[in-house]
């Protein structure tokens, strides 16, 4: 069972060949056996699951299933979950365990899905290789043959490698600069940031408000569907939450590709590329001419700004996000307070990790006095220079097509003492969160044994031409369907 | 573009994070290599855009001034680290 997709799950359970509560227990047997491996799950939530399980079985007995009435999946620990404790991958927030539930987590309880528990993730999300996370590195299931230990991406690697090693056909996952599409490359799985606005981010624990946005991981195209139809939707309690109408997204999953218009961005396509993942990407766009689009080049003339206007607009705001953690009304404290600023200073300075303790010192420093205008607000100008590259190319094509990543899975360690080198790895996904746009990744080959990400770009709301470009390429490759060894 | 000492000292004390000397050392140049990074801005022409602080432009929408949350002051307080007769205790601010 632990290799189907979630449509086909849906489709056992429907059949009644299977119920929801072994379904739920094979799963958390099997999660239980082989996460030691991976450290892909920060909590394993095996008693609320099987809870969730016996309910969606009556459920479905009294005729009111959903596609995902009964499917196991997980939450990364980013999302609240009312009464389960709530990481975000940090000591600060080791103990906290949420009076309320995210809308995303509300919004999945409402479908009848089973969570099986919280995935592991870079501390509050800030990471490229899971490697800041409190509880520990995850391990890529990729590459684990050769005896290296590498990284799953990040930061929502908990649920690309959870995925990837089929613990869980599908997790939700957020993205800032990259933390879906990145972790679901160097994870050989398929994943989808949507539009800026299209999932709620009440009760998502905020790095970068302006940036960060829900979505999802799973191994094919149709199941991101599957799971953006619970999760897309207006939600009052965000106020940057966008009223518009939500499609049925596995429905367009068949059109053909005819006349579909793809551009590839001349600045992807650079020497910061090996040309071994050249050839893939390229070979992957064939495939699509193959299905009857064209291809033409592009051009993002200010994408090489885009990593600078990211790493002062995310840590900017993220300094603000994160003031909350004071030791006051929840979270870490420190012991034995001398006094009320020695309880912030110490309690900040203990329960948050190294790379989270940058950013927020970066971030205070970008909009500090005398530095606001030279940092803050220029990044904010050259974000709108980015947004203009975008749209001058969506008036020529439908869809933009790059490398979600420069290299596969690198080895634990590797770019751990140099923040600057981990930016990099981000360095085609951060342009279309400074635009807000929607875009995935979608495995599309190996270099050297390791899984290779194509990422798809689309304009505002265009999910449902994406999740069809996706669908059709794995109509006609097998890339998603390989399993680590 | 560098960061001194002092700066870093300044911003962590804004910032509300204790930083130890041998810290210092090491945010210097860390902080440092990252302000380089940033400073590829200072070459792009921005002297007539404006800056984008939505990507759909969108405003904060209003929405009518009534109570539509109900008072959960013991489950929010169930997960402070210190309360007592409903207030949430911090060292002591005045003496």
């Amino acid at each position: 069972m632990h290799n189907k997709s979630v449509a086909e799950l849906s489709r056992e359970l429907e059949s009644g060949k299977i119920s929801s509560v072994e379904l739920t227990q094979q799963f958390l047997d099997r999660l239980k056996q082989e996460d030691g491996k991976y450290n892909s799950f920060i909590t394993i939530t095996e008693e609320q699951a099987l809870a969730e399980a016996k309910a969606a079985d009556e459920l479905r007995a009294a005729g009111k299933a959903t596609a995902w009435t009964g499917v196991p999946f997980a939450h990364k620990d980013i999302f609240c979950t009312n009464g389960v404790r709530t990481t975000c991958g940090s000591k600060m927030l080791e103990n906290f365990v949420p009076p309320y539930d995210a809308t995303v987590t509300e919004k999945f309880r409402q479908a009848g899905a089973v969570c099986l528990g919280k995935t592991n993730m870079d501390e509050f999300a800030m990471g490229s290789s899971n490697e800041s996370s409190y509880f520990g590195a995850v391990t890529n299931p990729w590459g684990l043959s050769s005896g290296e230990k590498r990284v799953p991406g990040g930061s929502s690697g908990g649920s690309a490698a959870a995925v990837a090693a089929r613990l869980v056909p599908a997790a939700t996952a957020t993205d800032t600069g990259g933390s879906i599409r990145q972790p679901a490359a160097l994870c050989g799985v398929t994943g989808l940031k949507p539009t800026y606005g299209r999932v709620s981010r009440y009760g998502m624990i905020a790095f970068a408000s302006s940036l960060d946005q829900g979505g999802s991981m799973a191994r094919t195209a149709e199941d991101n569907a599957l799971m953006l139809n619970v999760m897309a939707g207006f939600d009052p309690k965000d106020s940057t939450s966008i009223d518009r109408e939500v499609p049925d997204y596995t429905a367009t999953l068949n059109e053909p590709l005819k006349g579909l218009k793809i551009g590839l961005p001349k600045e992807y396509f650079t020497d910061q590329l090996s040309p071994a993942m050249e050839e893939q990407v390229r070979n992957a766009v064939k495939e699509y001419e193959k299905l009857g689009a064209t291809v033409k080049e592009v051009s993002l003339p200010n994408a090489k700004l885009a990593i600078a206007a990211y790493y002062v607009i995310a840590p900017a705001e993220a300094s603000a996000n994160l003031s909350r953690f004071d030791g006051v009304r929840y979270g870490y404290r420190c012991e034995d307070p001398k006094d009320l600023m020695d309880m912030y200073t110490r309690t900040r300075a203990e329960g948050f990790g190294a790379e989270v303790k940058r950013r927020i010192l970066v971030g205070t420093y970008a909009l500090s006095h005398g530095y606001y205008d030279a940092y803050y607000l220029k990044a904010q100008k050259v974000r709108r220079l980015i947004q203009q590259d975008f749209a001058n190319a969506f008036k020529e094509v439908d869809v933009l097509m790059s490398p979600t990543s420069p290299s596969p899975a690198f080895v634990q360690g590797e770019k751990t003492n140099d923040p600057v080198t981990m930016y990099l790895e981000d360095i085609f996904t951060i342009a279309i969160n400074l635009a807000g746009l929607p875009a995935m990744s979608v495995p599309a080959g190996f270099v050297d044994g390791l899984p290779v990400g194509l990422q798809i770009i689309g304009d505002y709301f265009a999910e449902a031409r994406l999740l069809n470009a996706a669908h059709q390429f794995q109509q006609v490759t097998d890339w998603h369907q390989r399993e680590p060894k | 573009m560098s960061i001194s000492r002092e700066d870093i000292e300044k911003v962590a004390v804004l910032a509300r994070i204790k930083v130890d000397d041998e810290q210092v050392s090491a945010l210097e140049k860390d902080l440092g290599n990252i302000l380089d990074l940033v400073d590829q801005l200072s070459a792009a022409d921005t002297d007539s855009v404006e800056p984008m602080a939505h990507p759909l432009d969108a405003v904060q929408r209003l929405r009518p001034d009534e109570v539509t949350e109900t008072n959960q002051r013991e489950a929010f307080q169930a997960i402070a680290p210190a309360t007592e007769d409903g207030l949430y205790l911090v060292p002591k601010v005045i003496e």
